[in-house]
């Protein structure tokens, strides 16, 4: 059945479809799970739907408040939709040297933009944030990193909809950020499966992302919890890059640069399985399509042409 | 036996700037004994006084999270490359968030990439 009430009800359940010409062998094989596929392409619209639901159910909010969240990225856009099509109203928070695309997509959302400068850093947007949320302490701040309803989301629905449709599944590879999906789909998965696998991949950026002053300015999560994990991975941005176009040349999936990472893991338990003789179906998320990030140009040129276009960049 | 070891930015002042350096050791422990015998202070900035891995300092063997591969007894081969790096959050404007909500300041090249 593909019929929905609303864009909210069509939401999940998306397709896992199999990669015969990047698996190692017929005995092991590659799975993507296409998140793109979800209403504002990308796999942050199921915490964002949670994430707003769970909120409403515990009376944090009400159709016509605020949600105020600093954030451009994937999940920005998701909430911009959920507020939109739920009656909130959503005020994000960024500085002013965002791209422009991403600014287009939030208001066309409907979502209200507050710009901190761009000359006074992180620091100034922190600030402002900061200071916005003691000014209305009647607006809610659902913070994806610490929300419980970001790895439900995918305990409940991610993890189900990969087992129901690959019963056989042995490895589940995933990007690890807020941690939310690797959480939810994790414990849902050994949960239900006694040899599962569960892998992170995370996206190495350039050292200028890594520019602290202090290692104790460093940040886990509240969500993570490294019990649910069997390995993870780092990966660079040159493998990430190159796995991203190989999924495209080889498998036609056009997809963001994390999958590239993500992409990069996969291959490499996948191998290792050959190598070691054991049979394996690999699934692995497709956290969004590579639309939003054409205008780095990183996906033409010499590898290290596109190593350079994402140098101090957050790909992932 | 030689390793490389991958030296973050915050780091660097042990390593009078060298981004790479070489070490040896059976292990990710015996590696940072050695290490700090080179650098000296270096080892400190990665374990806590209970002799555990710091918890914002991430160290990768060949690209794979040594907490998974026994920690500080992290088996070490010859041409292992070791990469230290923090904890930093996924997602340029998510980093933001936590920043503001935990109520921490930020560098400015901590955030240096939201025009993405």
């Amino acid at each position: 059945m593909a019929r929905y009430e609303n864009l909210l009800d069509a939401c999940g359940d998306t397709p896992l479809v199999g990669l015969p010409r990047l698996s190692p062998s017929p005995e092991v094989r590659l799975w993507a799970k296409l998140e793109d596929r979800n209403p504002t392409g990308s796999v942050k619209d199921r915490p964002a739907i949670w994430m707003i639901r769970q909120a409403e159910k515990a009376g944090r909010i009400k159709p016509g408040d605020t949600i105020l969240e600093p954030t451009s990225g994937n999940t920005g856009i998701a909430l911009a939709m959920v507020a939109k099509l739920r009656g909130y109203r959503l005020v994000c928070v960024m500085p002013e040297n965002v791209s422009a695309e991403r600014t287009q997509l939030l208001r066309m959302y409907g979502a209200e933009i507050i710009f901190s400068p761009a000359a006074g850093g992180s620091n100034a947007a922190v600030a402002q944030a900061r200071q916005i949320a003691a000014e209305h302490p009647d607006w809610v701040m659902l913070n994806q990193y610490a929300n419980e309803a970001n790895w439900r989301a995918h305990y409940e629905t991610t993890g189900p909809e990969l087992l129901r449709d690959l019963p056989t599944l042995t490895h589940f590879v995933a990007g690890l950020g807020t941690t939310g999906t690797l959480m939810g789909v994790g414990r849902y998965l050994r949960a239900k499966l006694d040899q599962v696998e569960i892998i992170a991949a995370e996206p190495r950026y350039g050292e200028l992302v890594y520019g602290l002053r202090n290692i104790d300015e460093g940040y886990v999560p509240e969500l993570y919890d490294a019990s649910v994990l069997t390995r993870r991975f780092s990966v660079g941005t040159r493998d990430a890059v190159l796995r991203t176009r190989q999924l495209v040349e080889v498998e036609g999936i056009f997809a963001g640069f994390s999958t590239g990472a993500i992409l990069h893991a996969a291959l490499a338990v996948a191998h290792e399985a050959m190598k070691a003789g054991r049979s394996a179906d690999v699934a692995f998320l497709v956290p969004d399509g590579g639309w939003k990030y054409l205008s780095t140009g990183a996906y033409g040129g010499t590898l290290a042409d596109a190593e350079n276009a994402l140098e101090g960049q957050l790909w992932a | 036996m030689a390793i490389e070891v991958r030296i973050p930015t915050i780091l660097r002042s042990y390593t009078g700037g060298e981004k790479a350096v070489q070490g040896a050791g059976d292990t990710l422990a015996d590696l940072l004994t050695d290490l700090d015998a080179k650098f000296s202070g270096l080892r400190g900035r990665l374990i806590t006084p209970e002799g555990g891995l710091h918890r914002f300092v991430n160290v990768y063997v060949n690209d794979e999270d040594v907490r998974f591969l026994g920690a500080l007894d992290a088996k070490l081969n010859d041409g292992d490359t070791v990469t230290i790096l923090p904890a930093v959050a996924g997602g340029a404007l998510g980093l933001l968030a936590a920043a503001a909500l935990l109520g921490r300041p930020l560098s400015d090249a901590g955030l240096a990439s939201q025009r993405f």
